[in-house]
């Protein structure tokens, strides 16, 4: 814009040049380290590894409504439940709310103007790429069937798949968690506005601090055991191999060393996200906000001691059993309180039902079964019952679909506004958020029922006698999916012809909402001074009406 | 198949693990209700634009309900672990004289092999109200033994030793399947656990065709291997004798005393320098890839079978 044309252009036009319009060619995006435009790469990459990954299960789905499968082979199908395994975890669930809503909006809520470290943001995309791109091999070569979990001597030295590339794709994609974390930690100590106490923060950012400090120190370890895996592969090494002096154990103990933490790198940001959208939409101070930083802190700790209790029937000591069984109720407490804090929130607050707050409303319900789920698990004799079985699978798709994808899609529902400048069609928002809470009790109740009976994980065929749970089951996936594909499409259709959102929409009290939608490349025209929390609403003042998008 | 064969508790131990399962469901069921109530009365009673009466909660009266729904959360966890922990521990350890059967599994099938020396594949017979005690391992991958009707499970690995004991109090046929994940038709790695009255066990094992059992197929093994040639009293080979020896503490070269369990013997045939025994130098070949894994079962037994006081089944301690 150049000064000639300044007069002419309309006024509120001058305050909105925002980081959308630094430039329109693809190397603007692609070389961008403006930590928003990251934000986005990662949003549109795990994006399309989530409906891969979301391709892969909707076949294994169908094939399951017959107890002798219907089109596959039973080593097409094992690859199948694999790639569904290792994509959404490492390329989806992991990256989900750190890499995107994490990255964009960090540096807004605590007042910086970017991360610590803008290219080392960058290289962190750049890195899932390269992971990526090892996967999507492994997709074309025809896949892999060791499990997610690659256990040996399986993986090691029986499986004729891909397994080298596929663990070469999550080790990288590792490093692409670790550079994250370590930016995150960095930019929290360093970069807080003037004024912006620790006990301040909003509890997103402290679910960022807390993820980061699990991605940076647990990673590393899954880094090691995918390597000792690729040694004794490619070259004999016989680190797990028993024959040789090996322990196939060993590989298990790593493996989860990281893989439970890693469970925690998924569900502490989504315990974020529901924090800032309870607030919001129910027009209250956080209920205990002490008490939430405290349980967050004491997860991630406790989090790192748990790891055992995927081995109950592993061949490990009875009382290392106990010891972790008993770890394991402990880490729930803070869960549980965390649950009780939110519903304290909603007390005497001015609650509206906008789609953030549905999908809000159905992580608590899902995380409250997710949760209880979890002390069966957690008792021994149960877990030796129930390990390994539709029980499981049914437990932590709970917590991970039903706790953190709610948590994801209230988040990008949340803040699409302030991403994007522009209001989505809040009816059909409203309906998916429903849909998918219904979509998700339809596909996995019936999983924790069979799962009881004794219906193990992972079979291609089965016996008849669980063919009608498999048969409900498979219905609840499709309704997910319609749940799944219906944001696409009215998201999609904002970006074109979606009433335009003002800067807040929602009327929200964050240090991110006062700064305008799409914010500004360098966040804030002035810099922030912080005098007040992010929740400071005032429960007795009549609520405000959000403004909300109709436009499809 | 129906799905009795899956679900009825076909022991004691599975009757006491359905009432915590129970338990656990009643106490999950009461806090989802709770918590659904609760919001559903919040969202009515709260929803923007009501005329509910609204103000902050005083500070103190919220860090005493913080202090007050965690101490009770803790208690309730608690509570649960305990009640968990006990059933575990008094299922520890299998009572002195149990039945011993093995199981070898590979892919995708699982070979069974009975005292009596009687074998069979992908089924598992055995006698109701008398304790038995699996001693199981892999030929390959990993595998798991699940026996949903015993609430019982666990993982097999090659080259090492798990057990897993019960006393079954009701006869009848079962599902019987692998529960960890072993490749291409692990799906189909199933089979039957047939539990009988003592009687029909003694009955079904005569009717049986005959070899010998397993320890006298394993004495003519230590022979035909050339294991006696140094293991007899009268050897020129400097050998250990090994009579008497599983079950019992053995002190070994490097300092260590170790229980000649199942695992130290078999571990002993096919590496042979890893526990070298105190006062014997490291000279005996490996057989590892000479013996196959029922081989090594039969070989076991007979050692076993060498030692007076084997039933006593010291190798657990």
């Amino acid at each position: 814009m150049t000064d000639m044309t300044l007069p002419f252009a309309p006024v509120e036009e001058l305050g909105t040049e925002s980081y959308l319009d630094e430039g329109h060619t693809v190397m603007s995006w692609l070389g961008t380290t403006d930590h928003k435009r990251i934000a986005i790469l990662y949003a549109l990459s795990i994006t399309v590894f989530f409906f891969i990954g979301g391709v892969a299960i909707a076949l294994v789905r169908l094939e399951l409504v017959s107890p002798q499968g219907l089109f596959l082979t039973s080593d097409e199908y094992n690859r199948l439940f694999t790639m569904h395994g290792i994509i959404m975890v490492w390329f989806f669930l992991v990256p989900s709310i750190p890499a995107t809503m994490g990255n964009f909006m960090l540096p807004l809520m605590i007042g910086a103007e970017d991360v610590a470290f803008p290219r080392l943001n960058l290289i962190s995309w750049y890195l899932y790429v390269i992971g990526a791109a090892f996967t999507v091999y492994v997709l074309i070569a025809g896949g892999v069937d060791t499990g997610w979990t690659f256990y040996p001597p399986f993986s090691s030295n029986y499986s004729h798949s891909n397994v080298v590339a596929a663990a070469a794709g999550v080790f990288v994609v590792g490093f692409s968690s670790i550079a994250t974390g370590v930016n995150f930690l960095t930019t929290i100590h360093m970069l807080r506005a003037p004024g912006m106490t620790w006990f301040r923060l909003p509890l997103f950012v402290w679910s960022m601090y807390t993820v980061s400090i699990v991605m940076v120190l647990a990673t590393p370890v899954l880094a090691m055991s995918l390597l000792l895996l690729t040694a004794e592969r490619v070259f004999g090494l016989p680190i797990f191999d028993a024959s040789a002096g090996g322990d196939p154990i060993l590989f298990q103990h790593l493996f989860w060393f990281y893989s439970h933490p890693a469970v925690y790198i998924m569900i502490l940001p989504a315990m974020g996200v529901v924090s800032e959208v309870l607030a919001c939409f129910s027009r209250k101070h956080v209920f205990g906000y002490a008490f939430m930083v405290y349980a967050m802190f004491t997860i991630a700790v406790i989090g790192f001691m748990v790891w055992g209790h995927h081995m109950f029937v592993a061949g490990q000591s009875p009382f290392a059993n106990l010891v972790f069984s008993f770890l394991s109720f402990i880490v729930a407490v803070p869960s549980a309180i965390k649950v009780f804090n939110w519903l304290g929130t909603m007390y005497r607050g001015h609650i509206g039902f906008e789609a953030p707050m549905i999908y809000a409303l159905g992580f608590l319900g899902l995380f409250t079964i997710g949760g209880l789920t979890g002390l069966f698990l957690a008792s021994v004799p149960i877990d030796i019952a129930t390990t390994d079985s539709y029980f499981v699978v049914a437990h932590f798709h709970t917590i991970m679909v039903g706790g953190t994808v709610s948590a994801y899609m209230a988040g990008i529902h949340y803040w699409w506004p302030k991403v994007t400048g522009r209001l989505y069609n809040e009816f059909w928002a409203q309906f998916a958020a429903i849909t998918m809470f219904l979509g998700f009790n339809v596909t996995f109740l019936p999983q924790f029922i069979m799962g009881w009976e004794g219906m193990p994980r992972r079979y291609h065929i089965y016996p008849e006698v669980f063919q009608a749970y498999h048969v409900i089951s498979s219905f609840g996936a499709l309704i997910l999916a319609v749940a799944y594909l219906m944001p696409l499409i009215y998201l999609s259709l904002s970006l074109i012809n979606g009433e335009r959102a003002g800067d807040n929409p929602w009327h929200a009290r964050g240090l991110e909402w006062q700064t305008s939608s799409p914010p500004p490349k360098k966040n804030f025209r002035t810099p922030p001074r912080i005098d007040r929390d992010p929740y400071d609403y005032d429960v007795r003042e009549e609520p405000p009406e959000p403004k909300i998008g109709k436009a499809l | 198949m129906s799905l009795d064969q899956f679900t009825t508790a076909a022991s004691d131990y599975a009757h006491s693990i359905d009432r915590l399962f129970w338990l656990l469901v009643i106490v999950s069921g009461l806090i989802v209700g709770l918590v659904s109530v609760i919001i559903v009365v919040f969202l009515a009673k709260y929803r923007r634009g009501s005329k509910a009466k609204r103000s902050e909660m005083p500070e103190w009266l919220s860090g005493e309900v913080e202090i007050g729904w965690t101490a009770a959360t803790l208690f309730l966890f608690l509570f649960i672990f305990w009640w968990a922990s006990t059933r575990e521990l008094i299922a520890l350890t299998p009572p002195p004289g149990a039945l011993e059967i093995h199981v070898v599994a590979k892919q995708w099938m699982w070979r069974i092999q009975h005292p009596s020396g009687v074998r069979e594949i992908d089924e598992l017979h055995v006698p109701s109200d008398t304790p038995v005690r699996l001693a199981m391992t892999s030929e390959d991958v990993i595998h798991d033994l699940y026996l949903p009707a015993l609430r019982l499970k666990q993982d097999i690995l090659p080259d090492r030793y798990t057990y897993l004991w019960f006393t079954a109090t009701k006869t009848g046929t079962f599902h019987l399947t692998c529960a960890e994940y072993c490749g291409t038709d692990h799906s189909v790695m199933a089979g039957k656990l047939v539990i009988v009255a003592p009687q029909d066990y003694a009955r079904w094992t005569a009717a049986q065709p005959q070899g010998d059992d397993l320890a006298h197929q394993g004495e003519a093994l230590f022979r035909s291997l050339g294991c006696s040639g140094c293991h007899t009293p009268g050897s020129s080979v400097h050998a250990p004798d090994l009579h008497g020896v599983y079950g019992h503490l053995v002190q070994l070269a490097d300092g260590r005393t170790v229980v000649a369990n199942e695992a130290y013997l078999r571990d002993s045939i096919l590496l042979p320098n890893k526990d070298i025994v105190a006062g014997y130098s490291p000279i005996m070949p490996s057989f590892s890839g000479v013996a196959t894994a029922g081989q090594l079962v039969e070989l076991l037994a007979y050692l076993k079978s060498l030692s007076s006081d084997a039933s006593r089944d010291g190798a657990q301690q």
